[in-house]
């Protein structure tokens, strides 16, 4: 009988701490924001539009583009990219783990790639473009943790990837 | 005594089902609850005894988080058996895989933890480890030359400006072949005192003081108004080398050693000490090159204290006392006498005031012994059987486990009157307060770490494992909250609040400040390259497959080493690695860094390796063929990933 009255009170107290929300002697040990990256995500919206206005979900709203290309920054670009993406990335259209990132910078605004290069999981599971890449790819993009620097520079190398001036 | 411990648990057995009932009363449950997904208040490191790790809990949930390898290999991550880490278990004595570690130490900033490192000792061959708690690594395990039994170890100053090391079974000094039978006149103990640099933790062997032969038991540093002194309990002072089980009860008293180590400090700056040969090894983890190294020393500064006056003091302690534990404001001292139906508390002030007014009673050999009187305080009366260890509360409390008559009894440190007693299921041991050893405990919490388990899990054949319980003393009573399993053998723990720690840890490794000497900075850099029958391979990991994934021209007899730097860079998504028929361990590799796996094929055949931590979608398929060719035969070396007999031909 002991038994089951404590595993009552557990009971209990998990529908009391659930409908509280909250319980005081935890106040002191909350949790920072919740990391949902290896979590269930909402379903997969309909594949995308080849070519898209979309801006992606990130801090990047409007980025400045250069002309013409700034060599300092796809040197430092191509740095990234063979230390942090080639594994994945081919710089033909060809798709190894990821797509090729031949065109992408057709396919995609400026402002869509550099948010889905530092915000990866948020964009992976709220943005439909990417969430239908991963239905194509069956692998989460693995968050590099790129700088804003070293994102800008990728862009740059994509850029001159695509043939840009 | 094991005969009368077994009584005692048979004895309680039979009337313990009524004692647990009313112990936990119906709102322990909501106190320990921790819902899902919300985190624990405390983190609770807890010694591993035999099993030579040491193992992280979350309170009051009482869930095990971690367990850490310290001085124990661990095949689950490779720790002392990949490359890099292997010197980490060096001795004089070469690699030993294991230890028996016994207590724990969390450093402090004035008598305050800090959260910044964890000491752990090993008893066995004696060694002291500190451990980072960015990482929860063991970053560092220096050996003990000179002693042997290494159990009044790790504990602390106030300001973490020594760890200490005292000799449990006594040993002659050097490597002297003698007669055990000489014991008195050539085995010493020693109290080794490690200073810890304060900005890199990094440990050294400042001096050694040389004791006489006895053992000695647990120690604490003073605090406060006794910042300078370290409290060290002894027994056999009757210096028994066989049955020491009877040998060694003679006497009605051994002593408390009270050493002044700031005069111990001065002596050896002053140049009082002998430089003396003896070897021992110092090792190292470096976070750049993410590898260990292990120097071997060859000398040791040893203080002796006729050399020395005025630096150590005896004062006499009933009954082989065990715990030698100082409260938070640094001026009473407990020793428990584990033989004695009392508990003696000493008093920092009398102890001085009895030196200045050398109120002695004789010498044990050659160090003053203070007359008994002259340092108590007092003596906690009829406290229960077997005192063992006792923590603090910061409201004037103290708290000692009973091992004989298995309870926690709560006492006035002003008056000596018990207050409160609770049992233990079964045969307590020691006992942790957070911060109970530290000049502000808190208040909340104790953990009896129980030696004996016999009926509270569901049973697991003979082998069981040990029970902690967790207590709130919050109120005037204690009330018990919650059993939980522990691994291997627990002796000491220590535990701090979640804050001091949790939001420093490291996620992962910068990819970019790998310095190993054998990283590969991308898959473009994979490789692999013969030198005679060594052949390094530099490979790659990310999700989910590996670079190169397909090896040929290796032959049986080459000392083949795989170095493998994970690509990731996010948290929580380290690869495994492991290959077919390999007489060693796998590897976990945390994000941004490189880890070696050595393998040497003795038979010629194709071997599959693979990743071993479940990573992706694609996780099944993250593996690889490694061709190992007959010795002498003309198979070129040839590796890559992608590249099939299709897509060559194309080309």
């Amino acid at each position: 009988m002991k038994q089951v009255s404590l595993l009552t009170a557990v009971a209990a107290t998990a529908l009391l701490l659930y409908s509280c929300g909250s319980t005081p002697q935890q106040a002191d040990t909350e949790k920072p924001a919740t990391d949902n990256s290896m979590a269930t995500t909402a379903p997969a919206a309909e594949a995308p539009a080849a070519a898209s206005d979309d801006k992606g979900k990130g801090k990047f709203t409007s980025v400045t583009l250069t002309d013409p290309l700034d060599q300092a920054m796809i040197t430092s670009g191509k740095s990234t990219y063979e230390v942090k993406c080639a594994a994945c990335h081919k710089l033909s259209a060809e798709k190894l783990v990821g797509p090729g990132w031949k065109g992408v910078t057709e396919r995609r605004k400026p402002e869509w790639i550099m948010n889905f290069i530092t915000n990866t999981d948020e964009m992976i599971d709220k943005d439909p473009a990417a969430q239908a890449m991963l239905e194509e790819c069956m692998v989460r993009m693995p968050n590099q943790h790129l700088t804003d620097d070293e994102a800008r520079h990728l862009l740059e190398y994509m850029r001159d990837n695509d043939g840009k001036k | 005594m094991l005969g009368l411990a077994v009584a005692t648990t048979a004895a309680m057995q039979s009337c313990k089902m009524k004692t647990a009932a009313t112990a936990v009363q119906g709102d322990a449950a909501t106190k320990t609850y921790v819902a899902p997904g919300k985190y624990d208040e405390i983190y609770n490191f807890v010694s591993g005894g035999f099993n030579g790790q040491v193992s992280v809990y979350g309170l009051p949930s009482g869930r095990l988080l971690k367990v850490i390898p310290v001085f124990a290999v661990n095949p689950e991550n490779g720790y002392g058996y990949s490359e890099e880490t292997k010197a980490m278990l060096n001795t004089t004595n070469g690699l030993i895989p294991w230890d028996d570690q016994h207590h724990l130490d969390l450093s402090q900033t004035n008598g305050e933890q800090d959260g910044r490192w964890l000491f752990a000792n090993a008893n066995n061959t004696p060694r002291v480890a500190r451990i980072d708690l960015t990482t929860f690594k063991t970053m560092e395990v220096l050996q003990i030359p000179n002693s042997a039994g290494n159990h009044s170890s790790p504990f602390i100053t106030e300001n973490t400006e020594y760890v200490v090391a005292g000799t449990r079974f006594s040993v002659p000094l050097g490597s002297e072949d003698v007669p055990i039978s000489s014991f008195k006149d050539n085995f010493h103990s020693t109290a080794s005192f490690i200073s810890v640099d304060k900005n890199t933790g990094k440990m050294d062997i400042a001096f050694q003081i040389v004791l006489p032969g006895m053992n000695l038991d647990l120690s604490h540093a003073g605090k406060g108004p006794s910042h300078d002194w370290f409290f060290f309990s002894s027994y056999n002072t009757e210096q028994a080398y066989t049955l020491l089980e009877v040998n060694a009860s003679q006497k009605d008293k051994d002593y408390i050693v009270a050493v002044n180590w700031k005069k111990a400090e001065e002596y050896a700056k002053a140049g009082k000490g002998k430089k003396v040969p003896a070897s021992y090894a110092h090792n190292t983890y470096d976070e750049h090159t993410q590898s260990a190294t292990s120097e071997i020393k060859n000398e040791v500064l040893l203080l002796d204290p006729k050399d020395c006056p005025d630096m150590i003091y005896m004062i006499p302690c009933p009954k082989s006392p065990h715990g030698c534990d100082i409260d938070p404001s640094g001026e009473y001292i407990v020793g428990s006498g584990k033989l004695a139906a009392l508990i003696p508390v000493f008093s920092f002030s009398k102890m001085t005031g009895a030196i200045a007014g050398k109120q002695f009673e004789g010498d044990f050999k050659g160090i003053p012994i203070i007359k008994y009187e002259a340092a108590l305080h007092g003596e906690v009366q009829k406290p229960g059987l077997g005192p063992l260890h006792t923590e603090f509360d910061g409201k004037g409390n103290a708290y000692t486990s009973m091992f004989l008559s298995s309870e926690v009894v709560k006492w006035s440190l002003k008056d000596l009157k018990v207050l409160d007693r609770v049992p233990t299921y079964y045969s307590v041991g020691h006992l942790m307060i957070p911060g109970g050893d530290t000049k502000k405990p808190g208040g909340k919490y104790l953990v009896a770490y129980n030696k004996i388990t016999k009926d509270r899990f569901l049973p697991t054949g003979p082998e069981l494992a040990q029970s902690a319980q967790l207590y709130d003393i919050s109120g005037d009573k204690m009330q018990l909250l919650l059993d939980f399993p522990t691994f291997g053998e627990p002796h000491y723990a220590q535990a701090c609040q979640a804050s001091l720690i949790k939001d420093k840890q490291v996620k992962f490794y910068d990819i970019n400040k790998n310095g190993h000497e054998y990283v590969t900075m991308g898959e473009k850099k994979a490789n692999v390259v013969r030198k005679g029958n060594r052949v390094d391979i530099y490979m790659t990991a990310i999700r989910s497959h590996l670079v190169p994934d397909n090896i040929e021209g290796v032959f049986v007899g080459d000392e083949v080493y795989f170095h493998v730097t994970n690509l990731e860079q996010d948290w929580d998504i380290p690869h495994g690695f492991a290959i077919k028929n390999n007489p060693n361990a796998e590897l976990l590799i945390m994000p941004g860094e490189t880890v070696t796996l050595k393998f040497t094929p003795d038979k010629q055949g194709i071997y599959p390796f693979y990743c071993t931590d479940f990573c992706s979608a694609l996780h099944q398929e993250m593996s690889g063929y490694l061709r190992v060719s007959p010795k002498g035969s003309n198979v070129p070396l040839k590796f890559g990933t992608g590249e099939t007999v299709t897509s060559v031909a194309a080309k």
